[in-house]
C-alpha cells in the first residue's frame, strides 16, 4: 500500500529540507561576474574539511504561531557522504544521511524510519545538494540548484533556489553564509513563507 | 447384410445422431475451478472463491524489462497513464503519485468517520490540549513541514491516525518515482483488473491493452526498442492455460490420432480398415463427451484431451479384431474365442476408472465419467457393429517378418522371471525408503501452470515484496452492517495481537468503510460547534498558536457531525473501493468479511485468542496449509478409490476365473508395472500427485487386457492354438506401440496434468507388456515350436 510511501516521502521531505538548513549548499551559476572565481575558492576551501562537529541553535518562524520554536543540538559531517544532525532540545531526534540512506531516530511517531534515497529523487536531489556542498562537489550542486554568490572572500553568502518543480514546491531558497572554509548560517525560505534559521556554533575544529 | 446387422448398424447410427445433437449444445470450458476441489465448507468455498474470483484473481503483476532505468521509469510511467484512462482497468499501480489523490482526498474529507480514535472525549479541552501540545513538538520536528499544512484543519491527526492504519504493509524498491525490482532491472507495475481473473476473454483483452500501451509508450520513449513486456498473475494464467489446453490437448490429441492412424495404415495397408479400426474409438469419444455433458453441465477442456486416452486403449479393442483373426476367417469366428476375454478387460478397466467417477474433484469425476462410457461404446461397437461393416474376406494382417521375433522374444522371456523378481524387489524397496516423500502434496501440483511461469510469479512477488497472505481471518454475518461490526471487534482484538507481536499487521473491511453503527458513534463523539469551539479556546489558552488558526477545524468537524453516513458507494471512483470489494463479500444470502493477517508469528495463539474473544462464526484460513490439507484429503481419498478399484478388480477376476493361480497370472504383471512404474518416476525426482494415480489407473485398464490375452488358453489342435496365439501376440505388440504413441505424445505436454497420465502411461504400458510376457505361464507347444 502507498500509504506508508506517502508518509514517509513527506517526512523525509520535512527532514531533508532541515538538513539542507544545516550543512551548507552551494551552487556553482554564478550571478555576477567577478564572483566565479571566489566560488570556486570557497569549494576548495570546503572541500579541505574531511571532518566537522558543531553546536547549533535553530529558529523557525510559522506564520502560524505568534512566537518562534526554537531548538539546539550537535551537528556531524564526515566526508564525504556521512551527515548528522542531532536534535537535543526540546526534543531528542536525530536524523542521519549516510551514502544512499536516509534515518529518522525518535521522530514524531517514536519510530525509526530508514529510507533509501534514490527512491525519493527530489529528497535526494536535496541531500546530494547538500553533500556536494560540504564536498565541495560544484558540478553536482549545479545540477539541482541555480547558485549565486553575495559577496566574497573571506565572508560569503551563497543562494540556492532549486530548479526542480517538485522542489521548487517545498522550498523557495536556501541561504547559505559561511566564512572561509566555514558555514555559519543556513537561512530556508520555505514556498509559503515560513522560514528557519539555523546558526552553527563556533565550536572546535 | 442380414437384418440383425442392419439393426446393429442401425442402432449405432440412431446413437451417433444424438450424441452429436447434445454434444453440439454442450458448454465447454477451461475453467480452471473445475479441477479444484467441490468444496464442502464454508471456509473452503470462500478459499475457492478467492482462488477463482476475488481480488486477489484480478491482480496481474506487470514488469517492463531490457532497457536502463532511465529509459524503464518514463516506460512505467507512460503506461500506467494510458491504463488509466482505459475502464478496463480498477487501478494501475507503479508507485507514482497519479491515482493516489482521489484516496487521500477521500481520507482526509471523512477522516472523522474513518479514525478509529474518534471517540467521546476526543474533542474534550484536555485531550485538545494534549494535541496542540504535541503539534508544536511536530512542528518543531523533522517532520514539522508534514503537518503544517494540514494542521489547521485537523489539530488532532485524525489524517495521520486513518493513514496509520495502513503503514507496514510491505512495498517495492522505487526509482525515479517508480516502482522497480530491487536490481533496477525492471519496472513493476500491479494492474487490477476489473474482470474477474478466470474469464480468460477479458484477461486477454486487457493483456493486449497493456502491450499496447507498452508499445506506445516505446514509440515516444527513445533507447527502448529491447523493452519487453512480462506478466503475472492470475488472469494471465488463465489465458496462457486456455491456450495452452487448446494447443496441448487438442494438438496433441490431433497428432496421437495421426501417429496412430498412420501406423495402422502401415500395417494394414487399407484405409477402409483403419476407418474401422477407428470407428469405436470415435464413438466412444462422442458418446463419453455427450455422458459427462449430461452428467456435468459442461465438458472441461482437458477432459476433451482425454480423447487420447480412448484412442490409448479403446483402438486395442478392433486391433484385437482385426489381427487375431485368421486371413479368410470371418469375424464371427474370431467374436467368441476372444469377446469373453475383451469383456473381462473392459471390466477391469471399468473398476479402475470407478475410482476416478467417485472423486470429489470433478474433473477428474469427468474422466473417469468419460473413460467409463467411452470404452464401454467402444467395445460394443468392435462387438457388434464392427462385424457388420466388415467384408467376409476383409484384409487382416498376413503372416509378417516380425511375427516370428516377436514370437521368439515372446516365449524367451519366461527365462527373466527372476531378474524380474528382483527388479520389483528393488523398485518396492525403493518406494519404502522414500515412503513419506512419495507424494507432492501442496495443491500447487495440480495447477496446470507451467513451471517456468510459476517461478516468473514468484520473481515478481518477491520484486514487490508482495509475498502471498497465508492467514486471513474470516468474519461471516447475515448482513453488511453486522459483517462490518463484527470486523471491528475482531479488529480490535487483532491490534491487541499485534501489539504483542503475534503477528505484524492486518487488514479490515471496516478500515475502508466503518459499519453504520461506529461512524454514528464517531458523529456522536464530536461535540457540537459552539461547545467544540468552547473547548478549543481553553485548549489554546496560553499557547503560541495564532489566534484563529483553526477555523477549518471548527468548519470540518461541524460538518463531519452531520454529513451523511459513508456507504459503499462513497468510495466509488477510489482504490478504495476495489480494496473494500476484495474484503467484504456477499454470499448468497450472507455477507463475509475478509481479514488478511500479515507476518503471522504465533498461528495457534491468535486462533485461541479467538475463540477466546467468544466471538462466533469466525475462521482463522491458513490460505495455503488449508489448501494443501484440502488436497492431501482428496489425493488421500483418490488413493483409496484407487485401492478400492483394485480390489474390485481382484475380486471380479476371481469371479470370472475361479482360481488363484489365473488370478495371479493377471495381477501380477499388473502389480509389478504399477510398482516399477511409480519406482522409476520417483526415481526420476518426480514427485507424484494426483494425476499419475489416476495414470496408474489407466495402466490397469490397458495392462489387464495384455495379462489377459497372455494368460488365454484356446483349447483346439494344437497348430490352430499356436498360430492363434502368434496372432494375440502380434495384436498386443500392436496395441501396446499405440497406446505408448498415444501416451507418449502428452508426454510432451507442458500442462502437467497431461504430462503426468502422459508419462505414467507411456511407461506402465510397455512394462505391463513386457511383464505379461515374462509371468506368463510355460507354454508346452509354443517354446517347443520356438525352437
Amino acid at each position: 500500500m502507498r500509504w506508508k510511501a506517502e508518509f514517509i516521502l513527506a517526512l523525509i521531505g520535512a527532514a531533508a529540507v532541515l538538513f539542507l538548513a544545516l550543512p551548507a549548499r552551494a551552487d556553482n551559476t554564478v550571478g555576477h561576474a567577478g564572483s566565479d572565481a571566489d566560488l570556486r575558492r570557497i569549494m576548495l576551501d570546503l572541500q579541505s574539511v574531511k571532518q566537522s562537529q558543531a553546536k547549533f541553535v535553530e529558529r523557525k518562524y510559522l506564520h502560524m504561531l505568534n512566537q518562534p520554536l526554537d531548538s539546539s543540538g550537535t551537528l556531524i559531517y564526515v566526508a564525504p557522504d556521512h551527515l548528522e544532525k542531532n536534535t537535543e532540545q526540546p526534543k531528542p531526534e536525530r536524523l542521519v544521511v549516510d551514502h544512499e540512506s536516509l534515518v529518522i531516530e525518535g521522530g514524531p511517531d517514536g519510530q525509526n524510519r530508514t529510507m533509501a534515497l534514490p527512491d525519493y529523487p527530489e529528497i535526494g536531489a536535496i541531500v546530494e545538494g547538500i553533500r556536494a556542498t560540504l564536498a565541495g562537489d560544484s558540478e553536482t550542486l549545479s545540477r539541482y540548484y541555480a547558485v549565486s554568490l553575495q559577496g566574497g572572500l573571506p565572508a560569503w553568502t551563497l543562494s540556492l533556489q532549486p530548479r526542480d518543480p517538485k522542489v521548487q514546491a517545498m522550498v523557495n531558497e536556501i541561504r547559505i553564509s559561511g566564512r572561509n572554509d566555514r558555514i555559519d548560517t543556513i537561512e530556508t525560505i520555505e514556498t509559503g513563507g515560513d522560514r528557519s534559521v539555523m546558526t552553527v556554533l563556533p565550536d572546535r575544529p | 447384410m442380414s437384418r440383425k446387422n442392419l439393426f446393429r448398424i442401425g442402432v449405432w447410427l440412431a446413437g451417433v445422431v444424438v450424441c452429436i445433437a447434445i454434444v453440439a449444445e454442450s458448454r465447454f470450458s477451461a475453467d480452471l475451478s473445475t479441477f479444484l476441489p467441490r468444496s464442502p465448507s464454508a471456509a473452503q468455498e470462500i478459499l475457492v472463491q478467492q482462488l477463482r474470483d476475488g481480488v486477489v484473481s484480478r491482480l496481474i503483476l506487470v514488469a517492463i524489462e531490457d532497457a536502463p532505468p532511465s529509459v524503464l521509469a518514463p516506460l512505467s510511467k507512460s503506461v500506467a497513464a494510458q491504463l488509466r484512462a482505459a475502464p478496463d482497468f480498477v487501478s494501475v499501480n507503479n508507485g507514482d503519485d497519479q491515482g493516489l489523490a482521489k484516496d487521500r482526498d477521500f481520507l482526509w474529507r471523512n477522516r472523522y468517520l474513518l479514525s478509529p480514535d474518534v471517540a467521546p472525549g476526543h474533542f474534550a479541552p484536555d485531550a485538545l490540549r494534549r494535541a496542540l501540545d504535541n503539534d508544536l513538538q511536530m512542528l518543531g520536528s523533522a517532520a514539522g513541514g508534514l503537518i503544517k499544512a494540514t494542521l489547521p484543519a485537523d489539530p488532532t491527526g485524525e489524517m495521520l491516525h486513518v493513514i496509520g492504519q495502513f503503514q507496514g504493509e510491505e512495498r517495492p524498491a522505487a526509482r525515479d518515482g517508480v516502482w522497480f525490482s530491487p536490481d533496477g532491472s525492471r519496472a513493476l507495475l500491479v494492474i487490477q483488473t476489473s474482470a474477474p481473473g478466470f474469464d480468460a476473454d477479458a484477461q486477454q483483452h486487457d493483456l493486449l491493452l497493456i502491450d499496447n500501451a507498452l508499445q506506445s509508450a516505446k514509440q515516444a520513449t527513445p533507447g527502448s526498442q529491447d523493452a519487453r513486456l512480462l506478466a503475472s498473475g492470475p488472469g494471465v494464467f488463465s489465458v496462457r492455460i486456455r491456450d495452452q489446453v487448446k494447443q496441448d490437448a487438442f494438438r496433441l490429441s490431433i497428432l496421437a490420432t495421426l501417429a496412430v492412424a498412420g501406423l495402422l495404415l502401415l500395417v494394414y495397408r487399407s484405409p477402409v480398415m483403419l476407418g474401422l479400426a477407428l470407428l469405436p474409438v470415435a464413438t466412444g469419444a462422442l458418446v463419453g463427451i455427450a455422458a459427462v455433458s449430461l452428467g456435468f453441465g459442461s465438458v472441461h477442456g482437458i477432459t476433451l484431451g482425454f480423447g487420447v486416452t480412448l484412442i490409448g486403449e479403446a483402438v486395442d479393442y478392433a486391433i484385437y479384431l482385426f489381427t487375431q483373426t485368421a486371413p479368410g476367417s470371418p469375424p464371427e469366428e474370431t467374436l467368441p474365442r476372444i469377446w469373453p476375454t475383451l469383456r473381462l478387460g473392459v471390466l477391469t478397466s471399468v473398476c479402475g476408472f470407478s475410482a476416478m467417477l467417485l472423486s470429489s474433484f470433478r474433473g477428474l469425476a469427468q474422466l473417469g465419467l468419460f473413460s467409463i462410457v467411452g470404452l464401454i461404446v467402444a467395445v460394443s461397437v468392435t462387438r457388434w457393429v464392427l462385424p457388420a461393416l466388415l467384408r467376409k474376406d476383409f484384409a487382416t494382417l498376413r503372416s509378417t517378418l516380425f511375427g516370428p521375433v516377436i514370437m521368439r522374444l515372446a516365449t524367451r522371456a519366461r527365462a527373466l522371471r527372476y531378474p524380474l523378481l528382483v527388479l520389483v524387489l528393488a523398485a518396492a524397496s525403493l518406494l519404502a525408503f522414500r515412503h513419506g516423500d512419495l507424494w507432492d502434496d501442496e495443491l500447487s501440483s495440480l495447477s496446470p501452470v507451467s513451471r517456468h511461469d510459476q517461478q516468473l510469479d514468484q520473481e515478481l512477488r518477491r520484486d514487490l515484496g508482495a509475498p502471498d497472505v497465508r492467514y486471513m481471518a474470516v468474519v461471516n454475518a447475515p448482513d453488511e452492517q453486522q459483517a462490518l461490526a463484527s470486523s471491528e471487534a475482531l479488529g480490535a482484538l487483532i491490534e491487541r495481537m499485534v501489539g504483542e507481536g503475534v503477528l505484524a499487521g492486518f487488514d479490515s473491511p471496516s478500515r475502508y468503510l466503518p459499519s453504520a453503527a461506529a461512524q454514528r458513534a464517531r458523529q456522536a463523539a464530536i461535540p457540537e460547534e459552539a461547545s467544540l469551539r468552547a473547548n478549543l479556546l481553553q485548549a489554546l489558552a496560553g499557547s503560541p498558536f495564532r489566534a484563529g488558526t483553526f477555523e477549518p477545524f471548527l468548519a470540518d468537524a461541524a460538518a463531519a457531525k452531520t454529513q451523511p453516513l459513508l456507504d459503499r458507494d462513497s468510495l466509488n471512483g477510489t482504490n478504495l473501493a476495489a480494496k473494500l470489494d476484495g474484503l467484504l463479500i456477499r454470499r448468497g444470502e450472507d455477507w463475509a468479511a475478509l481479514l488478511p493477517l500479515r507476518g503471522v508469528a504465533d498461528a495457534d495463539r491468535l486462533k485461541a485468542e479467538i475463540a477466546a474473544s467468544g466471538q462466533g462464526g469466525i475462521l482463522l484460513l491458513d490460505l495455503k496449509g488449508d489448501s494443501d490439507r484440502l488436497y492431501q484429503t482428496y489425493r488421500r481419498q483418490a488413493f483409496l478409490l484407487a485401492l478400492l478399484g483394485a480390489l474390485a478388480i481382484a475380486v471380479l477376476l476371481f469371479l470370472s476365473f475361479r482360481s488363484p493361480r489365473r488370478v495371479f497370472a493377471v495381477i501380477g504383471p499388473l502389480a509389478a508395472s504399477v510398482i516399477v512404474t511409480v519406482a522409476l518416476l520417483t526415481a526420476a525426482g518426480d514427485k507424484l500427485s494426483i494425476f499419475n494415480l489416476v495414470g496408474l489407473l489407466l495402466v490397469v485398464g490397458v495392462g489387464s487386457n495384455y495379462a489377459l490375452f497372455f494368460e488365454r488358453r484356446d483349447s483346439g489342435g494344437e497348430l490352430g492354438a499356436l498360430q492363434h496365439r502368434e496372432r494375440i501376440i502380434i495384436s498386443l505388440a500392436l496395441a501396446n506401440l499405440c497406446t505408448v504413441i498415444g501416451f507418449g505424445v502428452l508426454t510432451f505436454s507442458r500442462i502437467p496434468v497431461l504430462h503426468g497420465i502422459g508419462m505414467t502411461v507411456a511407461i506402465g504400458a510397455i512394462l505391463s507388456l513386457v511383464f505379461s510376457a515374462i509371468l506368463s505361464a510355460p507354454e508346452d507347444g509354443a517354446s517347443r515350436a520356438g525352437f
